[in-house]
């Protein structure tokens, strides 16, 4: 063909803003049925394990009191009981940790396995932002999910227990506690996210999810070696055990016990550090 | 416009694309051809900036694709129907890139209506086929309503039907002004679709010219001859040094124009049945320029 043809004019386009790209992996998230039912199904089991927790102490104290009761002298007193623990059962938030952070994996290494970041990436060249903003959207809804799990959960297990302790969420750590709790969820999607940008498969970023969230502190317990404690002190879940301590309670000291400030420095490290190795792993690789 | 100027990938030893040069104007659509391996997906890729060339640049309307914040609207792709998640509808899939871009939403429906998904663009894309498939591919290209548009093997899994609407729409679209550029491993695919053509093998730029300038590079024109008498034609033919195969009545003859065969059979009086002229298909010339660089060959080696 010989004829001569006018160029395309493209009209000018508008702005390219970040809150678009927000829409657009809010539109991604929430057309997965996977979304659903995940967030769902890791609340009730998490908040029905607090819950269950708090029931079984529950049986438990009332048993003592009934032997204590029959005992004379310091009856009614009942043992020492710190009803703050029911609320946060370390399975349970293990449990919600690995929800939260498979949650973050599958939204980054689910466009790796599926080839969609090719499109991804042409539709938005930018590849940084489009992972800021999946990042965004992905820590919002499971901050919710941290927020509402969090807030449940101490809400039943301290009113299963009112008559041994429960504690309102004006009494001192308890508002500390919930708000660390709600935080720790989606610091464990940013942590899954940025581990399925650097592995990109299914099973090798939930598995290396789950060992940075979950096993690595496991190792890294006990206070033979210093720098083994202060290294576990480092951990997430650690720094959670720490926000969610009750300070009523009198423990005994545990050695090279990290403080509650560093365990909030711990809270904001890790999420920032999460995010600038998702934004920076997607940059340069070939699709 | 694209241009690619030494464009060069290597992967350790392997060179995919080797110091490529090329430009696609807009109005027309120009076929990118090469045999399986060649290195058109790579190069496309490289023009997208999804993979990053070790030498060279590729721009598209005077600028790397990469470094622009947004793409739908400046280029539409379709490089792998597969490259979608399978557990979103159509029209979701198409929401999310719309959004991304600031695209109206109308022209989601729009450019299902245009790809004839409307019905089934609330299914989800997991249980679509290779056609389907193909179809939300050309979708998303058109979303951005992009000045260049690159599809990558388009006319895999379509029917007829579609591979005649696809056609269609990529001359539509050139004729609109913009730039069309399609990738194939088939001549015959590109035969009718195509005004240009870019052919590379093993990564080298073998031609890029109209389609028929490539066509008259089909260099051996040869001429089909039927007579009752062919033993003696062949002897004639020979002895003027033409080529000539036969089976049976039929002669195809080499290294002689029809008319002085026609001349030599009437001063000899044979009589011919037949006497055609066949030029070399554009498939022939194709498979002759790529034989030396075809990647996998069946069977022995040449």
């Amino acid at each position: 063909m010989t004829t001569v043809t006018p160029p395309f004019v493209t009209a000018a386009g508008p702005r390219a803003r970040f809150r678009h790209l927000v829409a657009a992996e809010w539109i991604k998230l929430w057309s997965l049925r996977s979304t659903y039912w995940v967030l769902a199904a890791g609340a009730l089991i998490v908040v029905g394990i607090n819950a269950n927790s708090a029931r079984v102490n529950l049986d438990w104290l009332t048993h003592q009191d009934r032997v204590a009761a029959g005992e004379g002298p310091g009856a009614g007193t009942g043992p020492v009981y710190d009803a703050m623990s029911s609320a946060f059962v370390d399975p349970a938030w293990q449990l919600l940790m690995v929800v939260a952070g498979s949650v973050g994996a599958l939204a980054v290494f689910g466009e790796y396995t599926s080839g969609l970041i090719r499109t991804t990436f042409t539709a938005v060249p930018d590849r940084g932002a489009v992972m800021a903003a999946k990042a965004a959207v992905v820590s919002a809804v499971t901050l919710v999910l941290g927020a509402v799990v969090s807030v449940a959960s101490f809400g039943v297990t301290q009113a299963i227990l009112r008559e041994h302790g429960g504690l309102s969420i004006g009494d001192p750590g308890a508002l500390r506690a919930v708000a660390a709790s709600a935080l720790l969820v989606p610091l464990s999607a940013l942590v899954g996210m940025a581990v399925g940008a650097l592995v990109r498969h299914a099973t090798g970023s939930i598995v290396t999810t789950l060992v940075t969230l979950i096993l690595a502190p496991a190792f890294l317990q006990g206070d033979t070696y210093r720098w083994v404690k202060e290294l576990g002190n480092t951990m997430p879940v650690t720094a959670w055990s720490t926000l969610t301590e009750n300070p009523a309670m009198d423990f005994a000291p545990v050695k090279y016990a990290s403080s509650v400030t560093e365990a909030w420095i711990v809270f904001a490290v890790w999420p920032l550090v999460a995010v600038a190795v998702l934004v920076t792993a997607v940059r340069r690789r070939d699709l | 416009m694209i241009e690619v100027t030494e464009l060069t990938k290597r992967y350790g030893d392997t060179t995919a694309v080797d110091r490529l040069s090329f430009t696609v104007r807009p109005g027309r659509v120009t076929g990118f051809l090469g045999p399986n391996g060649a290195g058109k997906t790579t190069t496309l890729r490289m023009l997208l900036g999804l993979v990053g060339p070790t030498a060279g640049t590729a721009t598209i309307d005077g600028r790397a694709f990469a470094s622009r914040p947004r793409g739908l609207r400046h280029v539409g792709a379709l490089l792998d129907a597969g490259d979608v998640h399978g557990g979103r509808t159509a029209r979701a899939h198409l929401r999310a890139l719309a959004h991304g871009n600031d695209i109206p939403r109308g022209r989601v429906a729009e450019v299902l209506g245009e790809v004839g998904l409307t019905d089934v663009a609330h299914r989800r894309v997991g249980g679509f086929s290779l056609g389907m498939r193909q179809r939300l591919g050309i979708a998303t290209a058109l979303l951005g309503d992009p000045p260049v548009l690159l599809f990558d093997e388009p006319l895999n899994g379509l029917d007829p039907e579609g591979v005649l609407w696809v056609r269609r729409l990529f001359r539509r679209l050139a004729a609109e002004g913009r730039t069309v550029f399609v990738s194939s491993h088939l001549m015959s695919e590109m035969e009718n679709t195509a005004d240009q053509l870019v052919v590379i093998g093993r990564g080298e730029l073998i031609a890029a010219e109209s389609v028929t300038d490539f066509a008259a590079r089909g260099t051996r024109l040869s001429v089909t001859v039927r007579t009752p008498d062919a033993p003696a034609l062949t002897e004639l033919l020979t002895a003027e040094g033409a080529c000539v195969e036969a089976d049976g009545e039929a002669l195809t003859v080499t290294g002689l124009p029809a008319a002085p065969i026609g001349d030599l059979a009437f001063r000899h009086g044979i009589r011919l049945h037949e006497l055609a002229t066949r030029s070399a298909s554009l498939e022939e010339a194709f498979m002759e320029l790529t034989a030396d660089s075809v990647e996998y060959l069946a069977g022995d080696a040449r």
